[in-house]
């Protein structure tokens, strides 16, 4: 277990090399000819560095137009008039806790990048509860357009509809993410050195597990 | 939505992040899809200047209208749709295209020392999509289509204003629902490319500088269109919800924006029920007032650079420079409701925002009294990229006096949706921000295209530009303090139909068609010199950032395989004791050593070359620094700089 606390906290290529640049950009600027290992670890450090800055980045345009929809959600429902609130089915907890299940295999999964078939594994198991909650969350809106709720049959609905339906296509890129790096760990092309992918993917999926349960509270609390 | 259709893409694309590709041979590959984040900048930078000239055209035909309605040149609702046409595209395919989509990614690479974009895929991604936001934006011309009354767009604005937007009946003639929804396509597609774009921009210079370019070595520029950056990534993600809302409106029958019994062309609606117009312009306006920072902030960088680079001087207060476009960016977040003090809005609330507005002021003159700083005392050098600086400069102050009165939420009540609010945002935004296009083109014309302009062209185009904006646009708070409407066709108040009010207007189209015809000039200086222009050197300018440290037009990856490293600042000219009146970044770090103590660590101010055109690097300069210690700082400070100092 400190292991695989190890291999989480610290990747297992060091990436020492200065955030002020002082360091930053000098190695392997222009080592693109001489292909030693040398040169293609001090690139390979390089994409994972970039690959994490704007995977982190990224997060913050999605918060705001996730905030965007909360905040006109918030104000709407102040207007009151015509609201009705709106009763989230008992379905979206049992979703909520299979996505939760896909970001706990999705770490199992990060912590054995150096044990190929446990990695793949639960990377597979990973996108198949990704799969599932979308699934679920299909289930769901057919089960409420059943009851009669539909995007336009009352403000709260238009909300709903809009903030899970948006969300749910922000996780289909994740699945897509996901069932990629699965498709890179069958092939063998996710290791220890070669985590960039997994790790992208991670950040990504993580939040849109936490991205969900702030949206799952927001409707189900405030209505 | 594609903000995270990067993360899918962000792991296929790492495996060409940070990498030299090898230059492409082909027409196609190399001029049209390329990766090269050179050949993308001029991809934008062309993509604005057709745009710019495409918004200026819509200008003039309405101007001429506005001054000589009787001639009956548009109906009201054609005048509408050119306007929000017209605005739209200068917003967003001119101002927001330019700056930081055409020199940023032309050089800001350059400028930290990296051989590219950190994600040269996506750099194009970003571009294609910009070029599909505007062939989609231009759609809308011609989706109106109706055999009786051609409609040439939609007619809400360029702000889209709820329910004008969404009811289709809202909007004056038979134009139906496709140009309204073809702007808000366009415009979700433009957020998109923004977004990708932001990302890159800020990957790259956090992750990409080459080695001794820390953050404060950076020339203000890059800070410039680093913080542009961050602006976008914070505000496109609201205007692509508020678009999405806007369109599931129009088409899908939900009422987030349009209130109940609305009573349009004879007929209550009664598809909706019970939204709120207000939620729209919140929406709307918490992207709308960082979009004016996102258009002005890349000139100030650039104002900045190039008032350094040709008064010869350090920029005064490099620090405060870059923390007030911080401090600038941040407060843009908190001021959109000054636009909506006359939407109904608490008085308390208001207040807020009024100070809020003025407290931008603060950084605001910080910015101006650095570039006074910087100018005080200097021997400036009036090639024509200073000339645009300068003008930059002077519309910025201009135009943000008239902010000053409009940010007042009590004196709004009387400035709102006149033509003084018309003026205000053309003269500061628009201008503005188009003079520091003007400088960026003029200043790295020669290292994108190999080859100088015209100097008697660019001034003849400057002055002429200079001398008509203020035309245009200075009558216009005249007009609004009269209390004319804006988005009015015609004079249809009688009180406005006075002589003074129609001849007002008959000014301001003469200089719009000024301003008009200096833009051929430009336009001949361009695509002549592009082909006949003299051949540029590598450092025209004498200026010190890394962009001119190499070949002019730089090589495919920039450097030729050679890792530059930094040793300077950004702004070191007239060091003394150095050999020359500037020092580059790249130039060796004991470039001083040499030089003796007499003088103090003042920058001098010098006046060398200042008619010497294009003049090239003495190649023997730093070796003479070394032998005569007494007269080494001789070079860089002349006698009269002493009589400037004392």
């Amino acid at each position: 277990m400190p292991d695989a606390a190890q291999t989480l906290d610290a990747p297992a290529i060091p990436l020492t090399y200065a955030r002020k640049g002082g360091e930053g950009g000098g190695r392997g600027f222009g080592g693109g000819g001489d292909g030693d290992g040398d040169a293609g670890d001090e690139r390979r450090r390089r994409n994972h560095r970039a690959a994490m800055t704007a995977i982190w980045f990224t997060l913050a345009p999605v918060s705001m137009f996730f905030m965007a929809f909360a905040s006109a959600y918030v104000v709407r429902e102040s207007l009151g008039g015509d609201w009705q609130p709106l009763v989230l089915p008992p379905l979206m907890w049992v979703n909520t806790a299979i996505l939760l299940g896909s970001s706990a295999a999705l770490e199992l999964a990060r912590r054995r990048l150096d044990d190929a078939q446990g990695l793949q594994r639960w990377l597979f198991a990973a996108t198949l509860l990704g799969v599932g909650f979308l699934a679920g969350q299909t289930v769901a809106w057919m089960g409420l357009a059943a009851r009669g709720v539909y995007l336009a049959s009352n403000p709260s609905h238009s909300f709903f509809y809009v903030i899970t339906v948006a969300h749910a296509l922000h996780l289909l890129i994740g699945v897509v993410a996901l069932g990629y790096v699965t498709w890179l760990g069958a092939r063998g092309r996710v290791s220890p050195a070669r985590r960039t992918a997994v790790d992208v993917t991670a950040v990504y999926w993580h939040f849109m597990d936490g991205l969900w349960i702030f949206l799952f509270l927001l409707l189900s609390v405030w209505r | 939505m594609s903000d995270s259709a990067h993360a899918a893409e962000a792991h296929t694309e790492t495996a060409h992040a940070v990498h030299r590709h090898p230059a492409p041979t082909g027409f196609i590959a190399k001029y049209v899809f390329s990766v090269d984040h050179k050949v993308i900048g001029k991809q934008y930078w062309f993509l604005a200047l057709f745009a710019s000239f495409m918004g200026m055209a819509l200008s003039l035909w309405f101007r001429w209208h506005l001054a000589y309605p009787e001639q009956g040149l548009l109906t009201p609702e054609g005048y509408l749709a050119i306007l929000t046409m017209h605005g739209t595209i200068m917003v967003f395919m001119v101002l927001t295209t330019a700056p930081q989509g055409g020199f940023g990614n032309y050089a800001l690479p350059i400028q930290i020392g990296a051989e590219d974009m950190a994600f040269p895929r996506l750099n194009m991604l970003s571009f294609w999509l910009t070029l599909l936001s505007l062939i989609i934006l231009l759609a809308a011309f011609f989706v109106g289509y109706d055999a009786k009354n051609w409609v040439p767009g939609p007619g809400s604005g360029w702000t889209g204003y709820a329910p004008l937007s969404v009811v289709e009946k809202a909007q004056a003639g038979k134009s139906g629902a496709w140009p309204q929804t073809m702007w808000v396509l366009s415009i979700a597609v433009f957020c998109l490319a923004s977004l990708i774009a932001s990302i890159n921009f800020i990957v790259t210079t956090l992750d990409l500088r080459c080695k001794g370019m820390t953050l404060m070595r950076m020339p203000l520029t890059v800070w410039a269109w680093f913080v542009t950056a961050i602006i976008s990534l914070l505000a496109f993600g609201v205007l692509l919800a508020g678009g999405l809302l806007l369109l599931l409106d129009r088409h899908l029958g939900t009422s987030f924006f349009v209130p109940g019994n609305l009573f349009i062309d004879n007929r209550v609606v009664t598809e909706h029920t019970g939204g709120s117009p207000l939620l729209w312009q919140h929406l709307f306006w918490f992207f709308g007032h960082p979009e004016v920072y996102i258009a002005i902030l890349p000139g100030m960088g650039l104002a900045s650079h190039l008032l350094a680079n040709f008064a010869r001087k350090p920029i005064f207060g490099y620090a405060a420079m870059v923390y007030a476009i911080f401090a600038i960016a941040l407060l843009g977040f908190f001021v959109w409701g000054h636009h909506m003090f006359q939407s109904g809005m608490h008085p308390m609330t208001a207040v807020v925002f009024s100070v809020l507005t003025m407290i931008i002021g603060v950084p605001s003159a910080i910015k101006t009294f650095n570039w006074l700083g910087t100018l005080w005392n200097s021997k400036i050098r009036f090639d024509s990229p200073m000339l645009y600086a300068l003008g930059f400069v002077s519309l910025f102050v201009t135009g943000g006096l008239g902010g000053i009165f409009l940010g007042q939420n009590a004196a709004d009540v009387y400035f709102h949706d006149t033509y003084f609010v018309v003026g205000h945002f053309h003269m500061i935004m628009g201008v503005a921000a188009i003079f520091g296009i003007f400088a960026g083109s003029v200043y790295w014309f020669p290292k994108m295209f190999g080859r100088m302009m015209n100097e008697r062209m660019s001034q003849i185009h400057f002055f002429a530009t200079f001398i008509g904006v203020y035309l245009i646009f200075v009558p216009m708070h005249f007009v609004g303090l009269d209390g004319h409407p804006r988005r009015y066709a015609g004079f249809e108040f009688a009180f406005l139909k006075t002589p003074e009010m129609i001849a007002w207007h008959k000014v301001m189209t003469h200089g719009a068609i000024m301003t008009a015809v200096a833009q051929l000039v430009l336009l001949v200086n361009i695509f002549y010199s592009l082909f006949n222009g003299p051949k540029a050197p590598a450092n025209p300018w004498e200026a010190t950032s890394l962009e001119w440290g190499i070949p002019s037009p730089p090589p495919h990856d920039n450097f030729a395989g050679v890792i530059p490293v930094v040793n300077h600042g950004p702004y070191e000219y007239s060091v003394p004791g150095a050999p020359r009146d500037f020092i580059m970044q790249t130039d060796a770090p004991d470039i001083l050593r040499h030089s003796s103590s007499q003088t103090a660590h003042i920058p001098v101010p010098t006046n060398t070359s200042a008619s010497e055109k294009f003049p090239t690097l003495p190649p023997e300069s730093s070796s003479d620094a070394g032998g005569s210690s007494g007269a080494a700082g001789g070079g860089s400070a002349p006698s009269d700089s002493g009589s400037t100092h004392a």
